[in-house]
C-alpha cells in the first residue's frame, strides 16, 4: 500500500493559512513530496508539533497529527514513540517552540535519543505573536520588543543540539527542495532522534534573513555543502575550500598555495568536527548537510528492551500475585 | 481501619509464623490488657525511626491488631544532628478494637535525643509512658535541643513514666566484637528499641527477624549487627529489673478476608496497575520526582513486566506531556505530583481536556503555598483541582479517604478517564500516602470493568462524534488505516474537529465538554450517611484524609447521645446528584477540611447551604478531641 501512495495522498483537505511568500510552504510541499518514497503506510505516521507558525503544520498533513502546546511538542512525542515504537513520529518545531519555552524539553529529548525525527524551522523571529526577537535572532535586533536593539546573545541551534549530544544533525534551508529532500531521507533512515535545523524565510517579519545562503547570485560563496568523506570544497567556481591552520579552520584559495590535499575531509562521525562546523560565523561560509551521524542506543529502544527483560525475567504481569505480595494475612 | 462495626469475630492467622518462641519466654513476667496503644517513635531524621515504625506497625498487623499510621518528617534528609528540625517521628495506633485514627496524644513517647523529647513532649499524655536512650542526653545534644537543664535529672519529666535506658551503650555492647566502626555500631540502636517494644508489647517478630535476613543479606556483618541489636533490646525488656510487666493488645475484631499492610502510595500504584490490566493496555507514567508523591514512581518502576513504562521525565510538565502522548497512542496514560506540579501541568491537562484524552493526574497534596511544607498533608488543592487552568475546563475530581481507598480510587480514576475520555484528577495527600492500615485485598476478577473500544471503521470516521449516553468522542489510535485525522488545542469544529473559529460552534463544544462531565454524575451511588439517615441536628461533611478523625469524633458524640452525622465525599466533580438534598435534611451544615474553606465554598455555591467551615492548616490533621470541640460548639451555637 505504502509503495503506491504520492505527495497528494499527504495533502489534507485544510486550507493553508501562511502567510503568502512563507518559506513554511517549500518545506511543508518537500516533506509531502518526500514522504511516499519512505515507504511507511500513512496510518503509521504522526506529526506532532508545539506551537507557531512552524507548529501549524500537521493540519496540512493528511497523516496522524496532534497540534499540542507551546515547547512540549517533543514530551507529547517521547510519550508516544515509547509506547508505540511502531509509529513513525516527527515532531515540528520552530526558534521560539523549540529553543525558548521548549528549550528544556529539546536538549533532554536529544540526550536521550528518542527516536524522533525532529524539524526545526529556524526563521530567527517570532512570527505567529507578530513579530518579537527570538533566541535565534542576533544582537540588536530592532523588533517590536526590541525598538532599541535586542541585547540578547543567541543561540545557535545545532552548536546546542551538539551540546546535548544529539545523534543526528544536519541543517538545510527552505529553498534548496532537493537538498531538503535528502536531509528528511537521511533523518528518516537514522534511529535515534535526528535533528535538522532548516532555514526558513518569514518575508514578513525578517524578510532576507538567509539571503546569503539563499539568493541564487551569491549562494555559492556562502553555502558550504557538506558530504561525508569529501573535502570541504564551496564558492562558484567550487575554487574555495576550508583547511586547519593548527586548531582553528580557514577558508583558503585552490589552485595556488593550496590543493585538495590541504583541505578537511567531512567526517559525519567526527564529534569535535561537528562543533566546529556548526559554529562557523562570517567571514566562513554556512555548512548546509549532516554535520553529526552516529549511532547510539535509543531511549525507546532501551526502555521496551527493559519491559522485555522484566517479561522474560518474571513472566507476564499477574495482578493477584500483585496484590498477594509481601507481609499478608488471612482472618477466617 | 479494616475493621467495620458489623464485623464478626476473626481468628487471626498470619501467613507466616505467630507468637512463636519469643513471645514465649516473656510470660515470665506478667501481662497487662490493653484496648489500644499509641506510640510514637522520635528520632534524629538519620536514627532510622520511619523504618522502626513501620516494621513495628507490620508486627502489629500480623498480630492480628486494627492499625493507623503517621508518620511526620523533615523534608531535609539529613538536617543538622540533634536539633529540632532534623527530628523525625513515626506515630502507629495498634488497637484490638476499630480505629480511625493515629490516635491524637502517644501513650508512650520513645525519644533517641533530646531534641526527639523536646519537639514531642507536650503531645505526651501525662503519667505517658516515656522511654529515653540516656547515652544520647549529652551536653551538647541537650544544648543543640534547647535545654538548659537536663531534663532526665531537673525532675521536669516527674509526671511521666520515664524508662532511661542506656540504648547506645547496650547497642554497643551487642555489637562490640563485630569489628564495626563507633558509627556503624550506633546506626543499630533502632533495632535494639524497636526489640524493646516488641518485647513490651508481646508483638510477634519473625517479621522484622525475615525483614533483617533480607535486608542485609549481601551484608552479613550488618545482618549479624541489627540482628543482634534486634534481640538484645527484645532481651532487655524480658530480663531488666526495669518493666514489671509487659502489655497485650489483642486481635480486633476483623472481618474476614486475606489482609496485608499497605500505604496510600503503594495503594495508588496497585490501583493503577491493576486498572491498566483490566483494560488491557500498557500503563505509562511519566513523572517528575516530588515529595510525597515520589513512591508511586518508585514503585510502578519494578512492574515494567506487567507492562508499566516509567518515565522520570525532565520536568512536571513533560511528565504530563508524555503521558497525554502514550494516551494519545492507546496506553493509559498517568502522571503523578504534588501541589506545586499540579500548577507547572495545568496546560497540559487543559489540552488534554480539549482534545479529550484519557489521562489520571494523581496530585498527593502537601502544605503549601509555594513549597510550603513538602511532608506535611493538607487539603488545599481542591479549587487547583476544580479551577486552575485557565477557560472552561471541567474535570472529574475523585479524593481518597484512606490508604487502602487510594486503590479503588486510583482504579475508579482510570475507569472514569477511559470511559469519558477525559482527563481525572485523584486527591490523595500526605497523610494517605505514607500512612498505612490493613487492607482486604480485593478479588481481582471482581473489580469493575474497564472496557477499551478502539475505533477502527473508517466509514464515516469524525474525531468529535459523541456516544449517545456519555458523549464521550472514539479514541482512535494512530496505526489505524483510514482514520488519520489531525487534534490539537485550537477551538474545532464539532465532529470534523477541523480548527474553527466559529462563535456559536466554540459555545457549543464548551457545552458538550461540561455536558459530558456532569453526566459522570449518572454512576454516583447514592450518598452514605453515617448516623441519622432521615436528617438531624448537624452533618459533619468531608472529603479524603479527614475520614477517620470526623468518624471517631463522630462516633464520640453519638456515644454521647449528640445527634450528629457523617457525610464523606470521594466524588468532588461532579458532585453526588443527591447531595444537596441529604444535606438540607440537617439543620447544620459543617464541612471539615485541612484548608480555608473550599469544598466549603462549593457546597454554598451550589446548594445555597449557609455550611459552618472547620478548618486547619497546620499541616497536620485534625485531632479527634478538636473536631469533637467544634462540633460541639457548632450545636450549642
Amino acid at each position: 500500500m505504502a509503495t503506491a501512495l504520492s505527495r497528494k495522498d499527504f495533502v489534507s483537505d485544510q486550507e493553508v493559512r501562511w502567510c503568502p511568500g512563507c518559506g513554511d510552504y517549500a518545506i511543508l510541499a518537500q516533506v509531502q513530496k518526500t514522504m511516499p518514497e519512505l515507504g511507511i503506510a500513512r496510518e503509521n505516521i504522526v506529526f506532532i508539533s508545539g506551537i507557531g507558525c512552524s507548529s501549524r503544520f500537521p493540519y496540512y498533513m493528511n497523516t496522524y497529527g496532534f497540534h499540542t502546546i507551546h515547547g512540549r511538542a517533543p514530551a507529547l512525542a517521547t510519550g508516544l514513540k515509547v509506547t508505540r515504537p511502531d509509529l513513525d513520529v516527527w515532531v515540528v518545531t520552530g526558534d521560539g517552540d523549540a529553543l525558548s519555552i521548549g528549550g528544556n524539553h529539546f536538549i533532554h529529548v536529544l540526550r536521550r535519543n528518542v527516536d524522533l525525527k525532529i524539524l526545526l524551522f529556524n526563521n530567527r523571529i517570532y512570527g505567529l505573536t507578530k513579530g518579537q526577537y527570538s533566541p535565534t535572532s542576533e544582537v540588536g535586533k530592532i523588533t517590536k520588543s526590541t525598538p532599541m536593539g535586542s541585547v540578547d546573545f543567541p543561540f545557535n541551534a545545532l552548536s546546542l543540539g551538539l551540546g546535548a549530544h544529539s545523534s543526528f544533525v544536519a541543517r538545510s534551508i527552505d529553498v534548496e527542495q532537493k537538498h531538503l529532500g535528502e536531509m528528511l531521507k537521511r533523518a528518516h533512515a537514522h534511529r535515534g532522534s535526528a535533528f535538522i535545523e532548516i532555514l526558513q524565510n518569514c518575508n514578513i517579519f525578517n524578510d532576507g534573513a538567509f539571503d546569503d545562503v539563499s539568493d541564487k547570485q551569491i549562494k555559492a560563496e556562502h553555502q558550504l555543502i557538506l558530504e561525508h568523506g569529501k573535502p570541504l570544497i564551496f564558492g562558484k567556481n567550487r575554487d574555495k575550500g576550508i583547511r586547519m591552520n593548527g586548531m582553528r579552520p580557514e577558508v583558503v584559495k585552490l589552485g595556488g598555495e593550496f590543493t585538495e590535499k590541504d583541505l578537511v575531509v567531512h567526517d559525519e562521525t567526527n564529534f569535535p568536527s561537528a562543533f566546529m562546523l556548526a559554529n562557523f560565523e562570517a567571514p566562513m561560509p554556512t555548512p548546509l548537510g549532516v554535520f553529526y551521524a552516529v549511532a547510539r542506543p535509543t531511549f525507546d529502544g532501551a526502555m521496551n528492551k527493559q519491559l522485555g527483560d522484566a517479561k522474560t525475567k518474571m513472566g507476564a504481569g499477574d495482578i493477584k500475585a500483585l496484590l498477594h505480595r509481601g507481609d499478608t494475612w488471612t482472618v477466617n | 481501619m479494616a475493621v467495620r462495626p458489623e464485623a464478626a469475630v476473626g481468628n487471626v492467622a498470619g501467613s507466616s509464623k505467630l507468637g512463636g518462641e519469643a513471645n514465649g519466654t516473656a510470660e515470665a513476667k506478667p501481662s497487662e490488657q490493653r484496648d489500644h496503644v499509641v506510640i510514637r517513635f522520635a528520632g534524629d531524621s538519620g536514627d532510622g525511626m520511619q523504618l522502626v515504625g513501620m516494621q513495628f506497625t507490620t508486627e502489629s498487623a500480623l498480630a492480628g491488631n486494627d492499625i493507623a499510621t503517621l508518620p511526620d518528617f523533615p523534608a531535609e534528609i539529613r538536617a543538622p544532628a540533634g536539633t529540632l528540625a532534623g527530628v523525625s517521628g513515626f506515630q502507629l495506633n495498634f488497637s484490638s478494637s476499630e480505629i480511625f485514627t493515629p490516635g491524637d496524644e502517644p501513650d508512650v513517647l520513645v525519644a533517641m535525643n533530646p531534641a526527639g523529647l523536646a519537639a514531642n513532649l507536650e503531645d505526651l499524655h501525662p503519667n505517658g509512658v516515656l522511654i529515653v536512650d540516656k547515652d544520647a542526653f549529652s551536653d551538647s545534644n541537650l544544648k543543640r535541643a534547647g535545654y538548659s537543664s537536663n531534663p532526665l535529672t531537673d525532675h521536669s519529666l516527674d509526671k511521666y513514666q520515664l524508662f532511661q535506658i542506656e540504648i547506645t551503650r547496650l547497642t554497643a555492647l551487642a555489637v562490640h566484637d563485630l569489628g564495626l566502626s563507633n558509627r556503624e555500631a550506633f546506626r543499630c540502636r533502632n533495632f535494639y528499641t524497636l526489640g524493646l517494644l516488641s518485647w513490651l508489647y508481646q508483638r510477634p517478630i519473625e517479621s522484622t527477624v525475615a525483614w533483617i535476613e533480607g535486608r542485609f543479606k549481601k551484608t552479613p556483618e550488618l545482618l549479624d549487627a541489627n540482628m543482634r541489636s534486634f534481640r538484645a533490646g527484645y532481651n532487655f525488656g524480658e530480663t531488666a529489673e526495669m518493666f514489671v510487666s509487659s502489655y497485650k493488645v489483642g486481635p480486633a475484631r476483623i472481618a474476614p478476608g486475606f489482609y496485608r499492610n499497605i500505604t496510600g502510595n503503594s495503594a495508588t500504584a496497585l490501583g493503577f496497575v491493576a486498572a491498566a490490566i483490566k483494560a488491557g493496555r500498557p500503563l505509562f507514567l511519566g513523572s517528575y520526582p516530588i515529595t510525597p508523591a515520589s513512591e508511586v514512581l518508585h514503585e510502578l518502576s519494578g512492574y515494567k513486566n506487567f507492562p508499566v513504562y516509567t518515565f522520570q521525565a525532565e520536568d512536571e510538565i513533560a511528565g504530563v506531556g508524555a503521558a497525554i502522548g502514550a494516551a494519545f497512542g492507546g496506553a493509559i496514560g498517568i502522571t503523578t505530583t504534588s501541589g506545586p506540579g499540579l500548577d507547572l501541568k495545568a496546560e497540559a491537562i487543559g489540552l488534554a481536556v480539549k482534545t479529550e484524552l484519557p489521562l489520571v493526574i494523581t496530585d498527593v497534596q502537601r502544605a503549601g503555598p509555594s513549597t510550603g511544607m513538602p511532608t506535611k498533608p493538607e487539603q488545599a488543592d481542591l479549587l487547583t483541582a476544580m479551577y486552575g487552568r485557565h477557560g472552561e475546563s471541567p474535570i472529574p475530581i475523585i479524593a481518597a479517604a484512606t490508604p487502602s481507598d487510594c486503590f479503588d480510587c486510583a482504579y475508579e480514576a482510570v475507569r472514569i478517564a477511559v470511559k469519558y475520555m477525559t482527563p481525572v484528577i485523584l486527591l490523595t495527600d500526605g497523610q494517605l500516602a505514607n500512612g498505612a492500615e490493613p487492607w482486604v485485598v480485593p478479588d481481582p476478577d471482581k473489580l469493575a470493568p474497564i472496557k477499551v473500544e478502539f475505533a477502527t471503521d473508517p466509514n464515516g470516521f469524525m474525531p468529535y462524534t459523541r456516544d449517545e449516553k456519555t458523549l464521550s468522542r472514539p479514541w482512535a489510535i494512530p496505526g489505524t488505516p483510514g482514520l488519520e485525522h489531525r487534534i490539537g488545542g485550537l477551538s474545532s469544529e464539532n465532529l470534523t474537529g477541523n480548527v474553527s473559529y466559529s462563535p456559536a460552534n466554540n459555545e457549543l463544544m464548551v457545552r458538550l465538554r461540561a455536558r459530558k462531565i456532569a453526566g459522570i454524575a449518572r454512576e454516583i451511588p447514592p450518598t452514605e450517611i453515617f448516623g441519622d439517615p432521615d436528617g438531624s441536628d448537624l452533618v459533619v461533611l468531608g472529603w479524603g484524609s479527614t475520614f477517620g478523625p470526623i468518624r471517631e469524633a463522630v462516633k464520640q458524640l453519638r456515644a454521647k447521645g449528640r445527634k450528629v452525622s457523617q457525610v464523606h465525599l470521594r466524588y468532588l466533580n461532579p458532585l453526588p446528584p443527591d447531595l444537596g438534598e441529604v444535606l438540607h435534611r440537617f439543620k447544620k451544615v459543617m464541612v471539615a477540611e485541612l484548608n480555608m474553606g473550599q469544598l466549603l465554598k462549593m457546597v454554598r455555591a451550589e446548594y445555597l447551604i449557609d455550611a459552618i467551615g472547620c478548618n486547619k492548616i497546620q499541616g497536620r490533621p485534625f485531632k479527634v478531641s478538636e473536631l469533637t470541640g467544634r462540633i460541639g460548639r457548632a450545636l450549642e451555637g
